[in-house]
């Protein structure tokens, strides 16, 4: 079978262990001192690209749209072995909700160009929302399948993949070249190794802006997205809110009102 | 952004997904918020039903009081297909576009919202928890996120229509009631010509183990503050106890501690039990929209200022590691 050219979308997010401060002024997430990681699906996404290769030959490139300090992140999918990789990082991206993100993204790829797959995880830790995976594909016109666990290779254009479904799993064939979105259940990301360590640092890491890719202003950005936070509001509780230390005493009383509530 | 959008009509429509010839669940639960907001902007309550021999499913919707039905039917439409049914709805949205189009985010759901915002060049939202409409016919889509306790209100002020996922077991579900029905049936031909690159194979469904999240009268979770694999076998130990059913926020699921299907909050499930006991979890929004209907709230942390603690009925203060023992053993006593 033909080797294949994977292209991998990665998205740099804050690190789910650091506190997550809101800019009420400007209504969006301060990303400054926070940490910055792979987003864990997108990790997923990358071993399966990376397997791929290893069965069938071809290439792994990698793609991202994120300011500049997000080569370090590039620089890690590296690595883990991706053999190239385009940060798309332009002050007139910023703001970019999904919509406009997906265009970005879209038009890294074809900057890319001669690509058979493009796999993505199916959501961020941040945002949420896994919206980007199917947009990128409509934009690209491209078919998508989106919470892939399983992935296989049908034939010469084409791949097997399992679906997650509320009831169970979904076996579906897509013809290449296509855009799939994976769960966490695909697989398990391999480690990061000194030797991958030390070859990313000779692997090929492009920073493209607006100029170098085929960009309408008008469909990037703040500009770009029809999606607006109106306002942001604290959600307040009504509850008793009793605080006890830890103490035996503490747990006896709510053993008791175990009891009362009838739960035990 | 311009207005790239369409002249909308002042009409609601909610995507009627259907499987193995049922209508999904939360498709009952769309219907009651789609009539609410249709009321307010004057419009009509429409519901879009693609599928396969699927009139009986019409005929349920009018039931449930759904003004028109469009309905698309067609044997390769059987299944959801992300190829099919995002071009069979800009067909329909373009002849008539709606003001809102609401969609359960359910992973078929969460496929063609995005994919068909994407089309129509317009706005999506993700996993609403709340909707409403303000007085220029925005569609107000309430969004938890942004860590601590913070609500985000989403609009596309310039683009129609607008799209909106909202997430499952929020909203009550409407009932049909066959007296009642009032509304047409307005039958869609299905015309799609040219190669179909994906295609369903097989459907299997799977038998879950152990007691479904929702089911549970009592849910113990976990959070980031569990730590360890070890500590989270505490956890196990403290729900089989109480006869419940173990759940986690993202970041245990992230850790590997338990299963993506025992995932509570905005991405994951929505759980209304009798007691719901939080161990090792901050309280941050994405998880505690979906435990705000608990009809008790018990959370043991070592942190005094966790925004858990806020909405909790009972709080105590300390680490797990001694606290959940010590509960374990002073249960057990209690229930000889």
């Amino acid at each position: 079978m033909k080797p294949l050219h994977i292209i991998v979308c990665v998205k740099p997010v804050p690190d789910f262990r650091s506190p997550v401060e809101f800019d009420q002024k400007t209504k969006t997430v301060k990303r400054g001192n926070v940490a910055t990681v792979i987003n864990p699906l997108d990790k997923n996404a990358l071993e399966a690209a990376l397997q791929l290769k290893e069965s069938f030959g071809g290439k792994v490139t990698a793609l991202s749209m994120a300011p500049p300090f997000a080569e370090s992140v590039l620089r890690e999918v590296l690595a883990f072995g991706a053999d190239e990789a385009f940060l798309l990082s332009d002050p007139a991206f910023a703001g970019s909700d999904t919509l406009a993100t997906a265009y970005v993204l879209a038009q890294g790829v074809k900057k890319i160009r001669d690509f058979d797959l493009v796999i993505t995880g199916a959501a961020s830790t941040d945002g949420n929302t896994a919206q980007v995976g199917p947009q990128v594909a409509e934009h690209l016109g491209l078919p998508h399948a989106s919470f892939v666990t399983q992935v296989k290779r049908h034939s010469e254009h084409s791949l097997e993949l399992t679906l997650k479904t509320e009831e169970g799993t979904i076996l579906a064939e897509i013809d290449l070249p296509a855009l799939i979105t994976v769960s966490r259940e695909i697989n398990e990301p391999r480690t990061l190794g000194l030797f991958g360590i030390a070859a990313a640092a000779a692997k090929p890491l492009h920073i493209l802006g607006s100029s170098d890719l085929e960009v309408d202003p008008e469909r990037v950005g703040e500009k770009g997205s029809p999606t607006r936070i109106a306002d942001i509001r604290e959600v307040s509780f009504a509850r008793k809110s009793e605080l006890h230390e830890g103490t035996p005493e503490a747990i006896s009383l709510l053993v008791k009102k175990f009891r009362e509530w009838g739960v035990i | 952004m311009d207005n790239q959008g369409l002249k909308a009509s002042s009409d609601i429509w909610v995507f009627a997904e259907q499987k193995n010839k049922r209508l999904a669940g939360v498709v009952y639960e769309l219907l009651a918020p789609g009539r609410r907001l249709s009321d307010k902007l004057g419009g009509s309550l429409a519901s879009v039903l693609i599928g396969y021999d699927v009139s009986d499913l019409a005929e349920e919707l009018l039931a449930c009081g759904v003004d028109v039905v469009y309905k698309v039917d067609a044997p390769p439409l059987a299944h959801y297909n992300s190829w099919l049914y995002p071009r069979i709805l800009e067909k329909l949205v373009k002849e008539n576009p709606p003001n809102s189009l609401l969609i359960g985010a359910t992973y078929a759901g969460m496929s063609l919202a995005p994919a068909l915002a994407a089309r129509l060049g317009v706005g999506c939202s993700a996993h609403c928890v709340n909707l409403d409409v303000d007085d220029h016919g925005n569609l107000l889509q309430y969004v938890p996120g942004f860590g601590g306790s913070l609500m985000a209100i989403i609009i596309s002020p310039y683009s129609r229509p607008q799209i909106a996922t909202i997430k499952q077991g929020v909203f009550t579900k409407t009932e049909s009631k066959p007296g009642i029905k009032k509304g047409m049936i307005r039958e869609v031909a299905f015309e799609f010509t040219g190669p179909i690159p994906v295609k369903v194979l097989e459907i299997k469904q799977e038998k879950h183990a152990g007691m479904p999240l929702e089911k549970a009268k009592v849910v113990v979770a976990g959070g980031a503050g569990v730590g360890s694999k070890e500590g989270w076998a505490k956890i196990e130990e403290l729900a089989a106890l109480m006869g419940g059913a173990v759940g986690a926020t993202r970041p245990a699921v992230d850790e590997g501690w338990a299963k993506e299907s025992q995932m509570i909050g905005q991405s994951g499930k929505t759980v209304r039990p009798e007691l719901y006991i939080g161990v090792g979890i901050s309280g941050d929004i994405q998880h505690t929209v979906g435990i705000q209907d608990a009809q008790k709230i018990v959370a043991i942390n070592n942190n005094p200022k966790a925004p858990i603690f806020k909405m909790a009925d009972y709080g105590i203060v300390g680490d797990y590691k001694e606290i959940v023992p010590l509960l374990i053993e002073a249960i057990a006593q209690e229930k000889n």
